[in-house]
Parts: structure tokens; sequence; C-alpha cells
């Protein structure tokens, strides 16, 4: 094996570089100077820096290469991510500028962890190699439990981070036995080496295989927040800042995501019979426990955790099915999903006080009277997360479900889509609060921004682009997906 | 096909978007200038329903198949389509739509003083979806715009309705989308199924009507579409969430759900779930009959038992409702005809009623029947305008209750000689109902002191409760004007599910399948 790595293959990998270098002056800026402004800056640097790796990422849409002797690959899938996890990091980031400096939580560390944040989960999609998906994973992990406890003199928030690290670094640990059993078991730890191995040997004689396989899905069970791994994220969503905990329901439910379709889509498939009994069970329980929870739910960022778990639920509907042509649906609905989530967490943190993280439902009564703007876009991300045409949420139901009837899985559709009129209902409650009862008392002024009205546009916008022309954004989906021929 | 279009755009698409435009002007006017939102309002649906008139003369009465019809790739990987066009049925509930929304804005203009532009914009909004739904002849893009008339409906029961608004608003909410996305399963169903048969990848209702699919699938996929349609239509057992909308709806929300929503429903049945699955549809004759039937019953015994003229009117649709789908379900042409021919006219007859009853509500914030009588002493004009509406529901020959009812039991008698009869029953229930309702609310002394002062119509009132009255009275007489616009189309539906249904029992194994087929030509009778 040659160990010399060809300099030009740096220049694939420059988004990363990009965000590292970003990374590190940001927390640099950090160590020397404090305040509003060096934030600002600090905030504009990464959004100046995500945009420019953006532009990078966009350019190296075709590119299909294995780089670094394989530990690392360049490949439409990796980048179709890749876009998806900087997009969410400008949103983010824009949503930060003034986010970050009313709960006074604003720094170089701060957008130098979202930054890195990214960066772990552009490695851990980018790599059929474990070691390397390994090494994304806790690069975003890590980052992910400083940024959930960054409210430092706020309970909840330290007591997130704390659950989130806790349970986190079991999950990780299950994750990394179930990669080396299944390494012990084959003596590969390249994902498509794996699928090579398949092709001859049938692996489910060996009992090692399976437990990895297991642990496996128990780790990225938990990242995706799937039941019965899901437990933390209430408590989490609900704790953490409300920015991080749009970057993490989004983004970290992307990357894991990305990652687990990309394994077991690469190596997984021909035994998909073996574990996809095991994940029907998992996804009618992560659905139904989701929805059912969220319906009593009070408070709308613990609600809006419940309801993630859901979604997970209807993304894993597809993962069953095992069509590798149609895992352009997961990928489709990652997407509509990412932005209806920050759309919505921008709405919440608009209403929010400054020192105040909670988000109790009555402080939404009679917002359509009060705030009729901020109402309508919270109004158009509800409908879109309860599947309402023409939104995305409908598109991405659509199809994540048509996926699953053409894989004739009809009783996982059918419960699928009754299970998106229970989560109607929890979302329509809120539409209930800000339009059908008028506001009671003086509820003070809200945090109007342009950052946060940018932002919600933005979101709407491309809801309703991927609602009524999904054309673009499926073939997109369509291509990234045919890494897996 | 006949080409026409308004401002170079063509005429069906016109329809569908001037609305959504006009919602998206209003979003730009002062929300203070009331005057100004109400009056583009009635400008905009008024021109809307110019737009639409022509429809009615340039529509051909011989042409087959469906006509004004656009068609423009909106996902051809997929096969979706952005496909629509009218036929004779659709046409008339199209007029029906553009119509009663013009009398909705008029309906509206004091009753309303709360939010006015958001509920104008509402209004307009529910227009964009509701015509879009009938001319959709893409399965998709008829979900979007089934989905999309919940939306408006919803608000405008949650936000200007009753003090129970709430409670109604998510019972029909919910009870709608449970049974819609049961149908979105069984069209991917079917959409696979068709590629599976064919080889190609379509939405398209046209292209699907050719799908054969075998009778035990058949049973399911009916099932599922005939659910959707049956909580919208709403038949007997999934019906409840009816009386609580039209209590709770603003009047021009009950008149637009009672006129147009409803008939969505029995709509559906005939573009979608008997076409689609014919040999299901006509093996489920007994069931839909039954319920039908029971709804016919049922409606009128709850309605003479209710102390609200509203609930007492909802339930009453109920019962009518019930007329059609029992027509429907007669699968020969009186029946059918009759039942499209009730559709139009319960809108007009109970649209008129919900007016009515909103006027008087205006008037004394109550729908008790227990708070009136005398009424017609006070308020003369108001007792002609009510007593016409009232035997038009009733159906009294030479309006237009009687030609649909008349028609639905001659076809009911003529499939099944039971369902006709106990039917039947329901025309004396419903004299019942409405006149003893009529009785007690118009006639007597005037007991209560509220009632003595009231003021009896004004102009626009007048001019509203004309049109209906109008329409009353010339579906009343002379029905064959809209009758030719139906014939043709009718007969087209009636041999296309005629000879599927002839095609998929052939295609059953087994001597089962053949018997069948003379069971069926003897029994139901297709033909005129």
């Amino acid at each position: 094996m040659d160990a010399l790595i060809p300099a030009s293959e740096f220049g694939l990998i420059m988004p990363e570089i990009l965000l590292t270098g970003f990374a590190l002056v940001l927390l640099l800026i950090g160590g020397f100077t404090r305040g509003p402004v060096a934030s600002k800056i600090s905030g504009v640097l990464c959004v100046v820096g995500s945009l420019l790796a953006l532009y990078f990422t966009v350019n190296m849409w075709g590119t299909n290469l294995d780089v670094f002797n394989r530990l690392y690959t360049i490949d439409n899938y990796g980048t179709f991510f890749k876009g998806l996890f900087l997009v969410i990091l400008i949103l983010v980031a824009i949503v930060s500028l003034r986010y970050a400096d009313r709960e006074e939580i604003g720094s170089g560390e701060y957008y130098s962890l979202l930054m890195f944040g990214v960066l772990g989960m552009m490695v851990m999609t980018s790599s059929h190699h474990f070691i390397t998906i390994f090494i994304g994973l806790e690069v975003m992990s890590l980052s992910i439990y400083i940024l959930c406890g960054f409210l430092r003199n706020n309970i909840t928030s330290v007591e997130a981070a704390l659950k989130y690290f806790l349970l986190g670094a079991f999950a990780t640990g299950f994750l990394l036995y179930g990669m080396s059993m299944i390494y012990g078991s084959t003596g590969i730890i390249d994902v498509v080496e794996l699928k090579r191995y398949f092709l001859m040997k049938q692996p489910f004689s060996v009992a090692m295989f399976i437990i990895g396989l297991g642990l496996l899905l128990v780790g990225f069970g938990f990242k995706i927040a799937s039941v019965p791994f899901h437990m933390w994220t209430p408590d989490v969503y609900q704790g953490a800042p409300t920015s991080i905990t749009a970057y993490m329901a989004t983004g970290v439910k992307a990357a894991a995501f990305g990652a687990l379709i990309r394994i077991f889509y690469t190596a997984f498939i021909p035994f998909q019979f073996g574990w996809s009994g095991i994940i029907w069970i998992l996804a009618v329980l992560t659905m139904t426990i989701g929805n059912i929870t969220a319906l009593v739910q009070r408070d709308i960022k613990r609600m809006l955790a419940y309801s993630s778990i859901a979604h997970a639920g209807y993304i894993l509907v597809a993962f069953i099915t095992g069509d590798r042509a149609q895992a352009s649906s997961m990928l489709y609905y990652l997407m509509a999903y990412s932005f209806m989530n920050i759309g919505a967490f921008t709405a919440i943190i608009v209403l929010q006080k400054k020192g105040d993280n909670s988000s109790e439902l009555d402080s939404f009564t009679g917002l359509g009277a009060r705030h009729p703007f901020i109402a309508l876009c919270m109004c158009i991300f509800l409908l879109s997360l309860a599947g309402v045409p023409p939104l995305a949420g409908f598109m991405g139901k659509f199809y994540v479900f048509s996926t699953a009837v053409k894989a004739q899985y009809y009783w996982l559709a059918i419960i699928g889509f009754l299970n998106s009129v229970v989560a109607a209902y929890y979302y329509l409650r809120v539409i209930v609060y800000m339009y059908f009862k008028d506001p009671v008392g003086d509820e003070g002024a809200v945090d109007r921004a342009p950052q946060y009205g940018l932002v919600m546009v933005i979101c709407i916008l491309a809801l309703l682009y991927m609602g009524i022309f999904p054309k673009v954004f499926v073939l997109m989906a369509q291509k990234a997906v045919g890494i897996f021929g | 096909m006949t080409e026409f279009s308004v401002f170079g755009i063509p005429i069906l698409s016109f329809l569908i978007f001037f609305p959504l435009l006009g919602a998206v002007l209003l979003l730009f006017v002062d929300r203070r200038n009331t005057l100004l939102i109400k009056s583009a309002t009635l400008i905009f649906s008024l021109f809307e329903l110019f737009a639409s008139v022509p429809l009615f003369y340039k529509f051909s009465n011989t042409a087959k198949g469906m006509q004004f019809a656009e068609k423009a790739d909106w996902f051809p990987d997929w096969g979706i389509s952005y496909f629509i066009g009218i036929d004779g049925i659709s046409l008339l509930l199209v007029l029906l739509t553009t119509f009663l929304t013009v009398i909705c804005v008029l309906c509206s203009w004091k009753a309303i003083e709360d939010k006015v532009k958001e509920y104008y914009i509402t209004f307009l909004f529910l227009e964009t979806a509701m015509i879009g739904t009938l001319c959709a002849l893409d399965l998709v893009l008829f979900y979007v715009f089934w989905e999309l008339m919940l939306i408006p409906m919803y608000l405008l029961i949650g936000i200007w309705g009753g003090p129970n608004r709430i409670y109604a608003a998510i019972k029909f909410f919910l009870f709608t989308m449970a049974g819609s996305v049961l149908m979105l399963v069984a069209i991917l169903y079917l959409y696979y199924f068709y590629y599976a048969q064919s080889g190609i990848y379509t939405f398209n209702v046209l292209e699907l009507y050719k799908a054969s699919v075998p009778l035990a699938k058949q049973y399911w996929l009916f099932g599922a579409f005939a659910l959707s349609f049956a909580i919208k239509v709403p038949m007997f057992p999934v019906h409840t969430w009816l009386p609580d909308a039209h209590t709770e709806a603003p009047t021009a929300g009950s008149v637009i759900l009672a006129g147009v929503l409803l008939k969505m429903g029995t709509y559906g049945f005939i573009r979608f779930a008997i076409p689609l699955f014919p040999s299901a549809a006509i093996d489920a004759i007994p069931l839909m009959s039954i319920l039908a039937v029971i709804g016919i019953i049922y409606g009128a015994i709850v309605s003479m038992m209710q102390p609200d003229l509203k609930r007492l009117i909802a339930f009453s649709s109920v019962s009518h409702l019930g007329y059609v789908m029992l027509g429907i379900f007669a699968f020969n042409m009186q029946g059918v005809q009759g039942g499209i021919y009730q559709m139009l006219s319960h809108g007009i007859s109970t649209g008129g009623l919900f007016l009515i009853v909103g006027m008087i509500y205006e008037r004394r914030h109550t729908r008790m029947i227990s708070d009136f009588g005398g009424i017609a002493k006070v308020m003369p004009i108001f007792a002609v305008f009510f007593m016409i509406i009232t035997l038009s529901s009733i159906a009294l020959p030479g309006t237009n209750g009687f030609v649909g009812e008349f028609l639905i039991l001659l076809g009911a008698f003529k499939s099944n000689v039971v369902y006709g009869t106990l039917a039947t029953t329901g025309v004396i229930l419903g004299a019942v109902y409405m006149l003893w309702m009529f009785q007690r609310v118009m006639f007597g002394q005037v007991t209560n002191e509220a009632n003595k002062n009231l003021k009896d119509l004004d102009r626009r009132e007048i001019a509203i409760l004309s049109c209906m009255v109008f329409f009353i009275l010339l579906m009343g007489i002379y029905p064959k004007m809209f009758f030719n616009k139906m014939d043709t189309s009718v007969t087209e539906y009636l041999s296309l599910v005629k000879n599927k249904n002839v095609q998929a029992r052939m295609l059953e194994p087994g001597a089962i399948g053949a018997a069948k087929v003379a069971a069926d030509t003897t029994n139901t009778n297709m033909t005129r």
C-alpha cells in the first residue's frame, strides 16, 4: 500500500479544511477577547466560513473518489449531506447572531464548536471506513455535549449536557463494540469490503456478528432518537439553548441517519430479511410512542422533541424496505424535516424571553392577533410537520410511505399515516392557541430581529419550493443514493 | 375539446387560481379598511362567478370525456401531472361552488366583524381548494387540493365559530384526515399496481380507470377510498363530526360546508371510488344502500328531536345525503342522475336554510326553536322566503328537491324494492320535522318579548335569498337544462363501470366469476 498521499486529495476535502481553519481561528478569538463585539465578529466569521465551505461542497457535486487510502470518500451521497449540514449550520449561526447575544453565550468557542460539530457530521457521512465514521461521530458528539450546557447558570441546560454526555458515552461505547465485533467476526472494517464479503458468505451463522450488528443498531438508535433509546431526547432538547436544540434536532439526526443508511445500504442489504423485522417493530414503536407522548406535552420544545422522535420513525419506515433506489426518500425527508424544525425552533426563540429557556404552550396564546407574521410562520412550519400539502412535509411523507407501499409493507404505511393523524392533533393544538384563543393580558414585547425573520423566510420558501416543485430535490437525492448501485 | 380562456389563461386554471390571487392581493390591504376588504372579496368572487358561467354555455352536451382539459407535467418521473378537466358532473358542482361563494361573501357582510381580513382571505383560499378538487384528474393533484380544503375550513370553524368551536374544528379535521390518509395508501398501492401491470408510472385517473384490479384487492382499495369519502359525505356511522361542525361554524361556513364540501364525498365516489373499483363497488351495493337508508331514516328521526335549528338542519343533511348515496348505488341512469341532481339541490336548499338561520341568529343571538314562535307576524318577508326554502327541502313538486328525490327513489325501486320502500319513509319523516320546525318557529303567538320588535329582512338579505329562491324554482321547473349537461357523462360513467365490472369478473378464476357476471347483469339494470 502506498503510504504517500497525493497533494491533490487535499483539494477534495476543502470544505472540511475550511471549517477546521475557521473553527480554530474562532477558538483563538475566543481565547483573547470576549464580549458582544467579539461574539458578533465570531458569528459573522462562522457564517462566512460556512458559506465558503458550502461553495466548495457544491462544486464537489459529481465527484466520486476514495481518498486517503480509502479512509475517506468523496461521493454524491456525502456531498449531499455535507450541503445539508452546512445549510443547517448557516441557518443556526444566523439565528445565533442574535440569540447567543441575548442569552450572553455568544463567544468564539460557541461558534467554533458549532463548526466542529458540523465537521464531525461531514466526516461521519463521507466515509465507508468504520474508524473514520466513529471519529466523525465523536467529534460531533463531543462538540454538542458542550454546546448543550452553554447556559451555564441554567440548571436544565447543565442537566441536559450531563445527561446527554453520560448516555451518549454509553451509546458510543455500544457503537464501538458493535463495530469491533463485526470486525472480529469478519476481519473487515470497511463497509465496501464487507459488501464483497457478504456476496460470498452467509454471516448469520456467526453469533458474534449478530451481536455486533445489534450493538451497532443500538448506537445509531440512540443518535437518531429511536424508541427505546429515546429517553434522553425530551430532557436534552428542552434543556439545551434553543438554537442548539434546532441544531441537534436536525443536524445530529441527519448525520446519524446518513451514516446508518450508508453502512446498511452498502453492506447489509443482502440479508435485509434479517434485520427488517426488528426495525419494523422499532419503527412502529418510535412513531407511536413519539406521537402519543407528544400529545400530552405542555412545553413546545418538549413537544417538538417527541415529534422529532416520531419523525425518526417515519424515516425508519423507508429504511426497512432496503430498496436502494428509494433510499432517496429518506434523504428528501431529512432535508424537508431540517427546514421545518429549524423554522419552528426559530419561532420559539422569538417568543422566549431573555434568560428563560422554557416555551410554554400558553406563551403562544393569541399570537395570531399579537404578532401575525410570527404566528403565520409558525403555522406554516406546524402544517408542514403535520404533512399538509403542498408543503415539503407532505411530499416527504408521501415519498417515504410510497417507498413502504412499493416494497409491500402496507401495514407499516397504514400505521405511519394513522400516526400522522395523531400528530396532526398536537400540531393543530398550537395553532388553536395561536389563532383560536384571545390574548390574555399583556405578554410584553417579543424579540423581533431581522436575523430570525430571515431564517424563517428562508425556511418557508424552502418548504414551499420543495413541496410544490419536488423534482430538483428528488433528483438530487436520487443521484446521491446512486452510490448504492 | 372546447378551448376557452380568460386573459390568456385556460379557463379552469384561471378559476382555480384566481381566488388565490385575490387572497394574496388582500394580504396587502390595511386591516382596518374593512369595507375595502369586503368589497374587494365580493368583486373577486363575482368575477369568478361570471368567469365560470360561460363554462355552462361552452360545454358541449354531446362530447364524451373531459372538457376544457389542461395537462402539464408536474413531476414526470413519478407520473404526477397537473391534469385538470371537467365533465357534466363536475361542471355543475363547479358552478355551484362559484355561486355559493358569492352568496357566502354577501351573507358574511355584517356577521363577521372580527379579523375581517383573515376571514375573507381564508374564504378565497377555500374557493381555490374546492374548485381544484373538483377539476383535478390526477390523483396526487386531487389529494393535494382535498387536504388543502381542510385547512381553511378548520380555521373558519375554529376562529369564527360558536362557543364550542375548538372541539368541533379539531374533530372535523381529524375525522377527515384519518379517512384521507387511508385513501392515500390505496392511491399509492394502485399506482404501483398499475405500474406492475402496464409498465407506466401514472396518477392520471383516466389512465388508471384501465387498470384491471383483481377482486380481492378491489375490496381493500375500494374500502379505503370509500371510508375516506363516506366520512366526508357523511354516511351513517361516521357522520358524528357533521352536527358539531355545522353547529359551531359561522353561517357562511355552514353554507359552504353543506353546499360544497359534503358533495366532495359523493363526487369522490362517482369520480374515483366507483369507476376505479367497479366490481367491489357493485358487491358493496347492499352494504352502502343499507347504510344510506339508515342515514336517511336516522337523520330524519334525530332531526325531529333537535332543539337547536342549526343542529336540526345538520342532521337533515345526513338524511339528504343518504338519498344521494342511495341514488349513486342504484347504478342506473335515474338513480345516478337523481343523486347528482340532489347534490346540487341540497346545496341550494340546505345552504338556504343555513342562511335563514344565520339571519335570525344575527337578530336574536339564539338558535333554540323554543325561543321563537310567531315570527311570521313580525317578519312577513322573511316568512315567505323561509317557507319556500323549507318546502324545497321537503321536496315539494315544483321545487328543486322534488326532482332529485323522485329520480333517486325511482332508481332505488328499480334496483331493489326494499331499499326504495324504506327510503320513501324518509320523505314523510322529512316533511314531519321540517314542517313541525317551521310551525314552532313561525306560527302561533309571539310568546317571547324579544321577538316582538325584530326587523324584517333588509335589501342585502332579500337579494341573497332571492338568488336562492330563483334557483330553487328554476331547478324545480326546468330541470332539463341541467340534465342535458350531465346526460352524456352519466351514460359514459355507467357503461364504464359496467364494462369494467364484467371484465374484472371474467378474469376471476373459476365459475364464480362468470356466474356473478350473469347475476349482476340481471340485477343491475344499467340502461335507461
